[in-house]
């Protein structure tokens, strides 16, 4: 028995609830928020907001809520993704409200407060969160819906196509409106096809991983294993070329990559993926103006600003471009304060999906690292939880999730930073827009869905008939 | 407002900011759970117990609770020697460990050569380790004898699972 041997054991260890703590921190959550709230009345009107009340009391509740259907029926989530989401959305709120504020913003005529709607979303986004942890028991039943969901899927992104029920807003195509209401298919699309990839992916690994030959040190795959690949890639690609939505098609590229390589192991993919997505968006926008106004605009915003022609699509690109960074450059380190800072210049879609640049400009270098952090504890305990899930569609799907958040923030931060060319994408939880906060919410619902069940013990052994004590009787 | 006051806010904002991550990074700090790594680089049998991580003190004093039955030399823990999930092992305490592809199963084999539901481990009455084939395709080896009934697992006597390979351990 005496042999040197160097293996890698992995037992279970007993995981408490942390429902406790997980409230501690929603309590801190709320508060958070308030206080914002409070700092931008004072900033603004010298004296405290007079909706400050309901603001922290609607927070507050919806928080409540939420944070006991978890304890009722998700004992042992993860405690972090709800405080941390809960967090983003109060804040959210608060920049939203204090953008509803600036008289420069009130002036212009495409825009309206938002704060009031913005609530009512959130509102509706903690009731489909409680709705997936009520009717999920487990998320090895969404296993069954693989192919009906790339269908749906593939449904929802095609619907802001169809004529009469889809909208152009300035250049893309990623809105359909009904009733009044415009919805964003894209954000609830991107829930729908995880749980397709996840299913495909759970079955096909071996293949995918197994069947290829080694050429240059790389593993390539046989034809008919691409054949996945190849069609999401075209997909990806009509999206970008008849709804003018490079974030999305970048979106969903990624995501599918991130999670070949998560079931395969293979490095291969990656870099296919990569130069496919590369050789996609050269194409692309070589000859999409929406796209190649986006790219100039990246390149040099003050450059394109004076050589771009009068009242183009171009000169509005530029435009927001250099706005943005004037705002982000103005925040500093520490920032203006709440309420201080001139970030309502970005006009067009300020409160949306140039939302951050208002954290830049108000809250400064400090602020805005922050707020990347809580972003990325989110992505980190999506990743943990797939770490820990037993069964690898609940792995897959957990990984597919927060791969697909993490792109989003990258995109929209990176965006809005000048990292990349801009795309119309809102920042999870922050921007103002009812599909996109209702979709995360459901994201972070079935993400503690999976943690749940990963961090359950596992249950004790059903007790044997056989070993029963027999009574005895006593004289 | 005065000027003093927003500046005292607009710092203090960032610094309750800056604490609830940092309160959550210690949450994440307390909160190591899931699986636990133990990389072993010493001598086996010569020193049973090498030293544990903290987390690990929870799992013998259960086993003494739960069981009370376990003799001397019985086997404490599965190992799956060969197969997809090598190096896994699973503590035993008392509970039945279900082997099989069902995703429901306590050891998930990702074996073609499995059955959803291949077989089960499970103590007796005296603490004995019996081993049963749940009517798998490919049958159960012990050693080189495909089982028919449940039978007694000896110590570090592989059972053979389409291309995996577990034994009981000390």
């Amino acid at each position: 028995m005496s042999v040197v041997t160097n293996t890698t054991t992995i037992g279970a260890i007993d995981a408490p609830s942390r429902r406790n703590t997980e409230l501690m921190l929603l309590g801190f959550a709320v508060a958070i928020p308030v206080f914002a709230y409070i700092n931008v009345g004072l900033a603004l009107d010298g004296e405290l907001p007079a909706g400050v009340l309901g603001y922290g009391l609607g927070l507050g509740l919806l928080a409540g809520v939420a944070h006991l259907v978890v304890r009722r029926f998700a004992r042992y989530a993860d405690p972090l993704m709800l405080p941390l989401a809960t967090l983003l959305n109060g804040l959210g709120l608060v920049l939203i409200w204090r953008l509803d504020q600036s008289p420069r913003l009130l002036a212009r005529s495409d825009f309206a407060p938002q704060a009031t709607n913005q609530l009512m979303y959130s509102a509706l986004g903690i009731a489909l969160f409680v709705g997936v942890l009520l009717v999920m028991k487990d998320h090895r039943v969404l296993q069954r819906f693989t192919y009906i969901s790339m269908a749906v899927s593939i449904v929802l992104l095609l619907l802001p196509l169809v004529p009469g029920l889809g909208a152009d807003v300035f250049g893309a195509k990623i809105w359909i409106r009904v009733g009044g209401f415009s919805i964003q298919p894209g954000e609830f699309a991107k829930i729908v096809i995880a749980v397709f990839f996840s299913g495909y992916l759970m079955v096909k690994r071996d293949a995918l991983a197994l069947a290829s030959r080694r050429f240059m040190g790389l593993y390539l795959p046989r034809g008919r294993d691409l054949g996945p690949i190849l069609t999401i890639w075209a997909m990806s690609l009509l999206i970008l070329v008849f709804e003018n939505d490079l974030g999305t098609s970048l979106l969903f590229f990624g995501m599918f990559v991130i999670m070949l390589y998560v079931a395969t192991e293979r490095t291969s993919w990656i870099v296919m993926g990569l130069l496919m997505s590369a050789g996609g968006a050269v194409v692309v926008s070589s000859f999409a103006s929406h796209v190649q106004s986006r790219v100039a605009a990246w390149l040099d915003p003050f450059g394109c600003l004076e050589t771009a022609p009068e009242a183009s699509n171009m000169l509005n690109a530029c435009d927001q471009m250099t706005q943005v960074l004037m705002s982000f450059g103005a925040g500093g380190t520490l920032g203006t304060g709440w309420g201080q800072g001139n970030s309502d210049l970005i006009a067009f879609a300020a409160n949306s999906d140039f939302i951050f640049a208002t954290v830049g400009e108000e809250l400064g270098l400090a602020g805005v690292m922050a707020f990347l952090l809580l972003y990325g504890l989110i992505i980190e305990r999506g990743v943990r939880t797939a770490l820990a899930a037993r069964d690898p569609f609940g792995k897959l799907f957990a990984i597919g999730l927060s791969g697909a958040f993490a792109l989003q923030v990258f995109v929209v931060a990176g965006g809005v930073m000048g990292l990349i060319p801009l795309t119309g994408m809102t920042m999870p939880f922050l921007a103002a827009g009812g599909s996109s906060v209702i979709a995360n919410w459901a994201l972070i619902g079935i993400l503690i869905r999976i943690s749940d069940t990963a961090r359950r013990p596992a249950p004790s052994p059903a007790p044997s008939p056989d070993a029963e004590m027999t009574q005895v009787v006593r004289p | 407002m005065s000027e003093l006051t927003l500046t005292v806010m607009r710092l203090g904002f960032l610094a309750v900011l800056w604490l609830f991550v940092i309160v959550a990074v210690q949450v994440i700090r307390s909160d190591l759970f899931g699986t636990r790594v133990t990389q072993r680089g010493s001598r086996r049998g010569a020193d049973a117990r090498p030293q544990q991580p903290r987390q690990n003190a929870a799992p013998p004093q259960q086993r003494q609770q739960a069981g009370g039955r376990q003799r001397r030399g019985a086997p404490t823990k599965l190992v799956v020697s060969e197969g997809t999930l090598t190096g896994t092992t699973v503590a035993l305490q008392g509970q039945t460990i279900t082997l099989g592809r069902a995703h429901d199963s306590t050891i998930v084999l990702d074996d073609d050569y499995a059955s959803s539901r291949h077989a089960r481990i499970y103590p007796d009455r005296d603490g004995q380790w019996i081993v049963e084939d749940l009517g798998s395709t490919n049958g159960t080896y012990l050693d080189r004898t495909r089982l028919t009934t449940p039978t007694p697992i000896p110590l570090g006597a592989p059972i053979r699972i389409g291309k995996t390979v577990i034994e009981l351990r000390k």
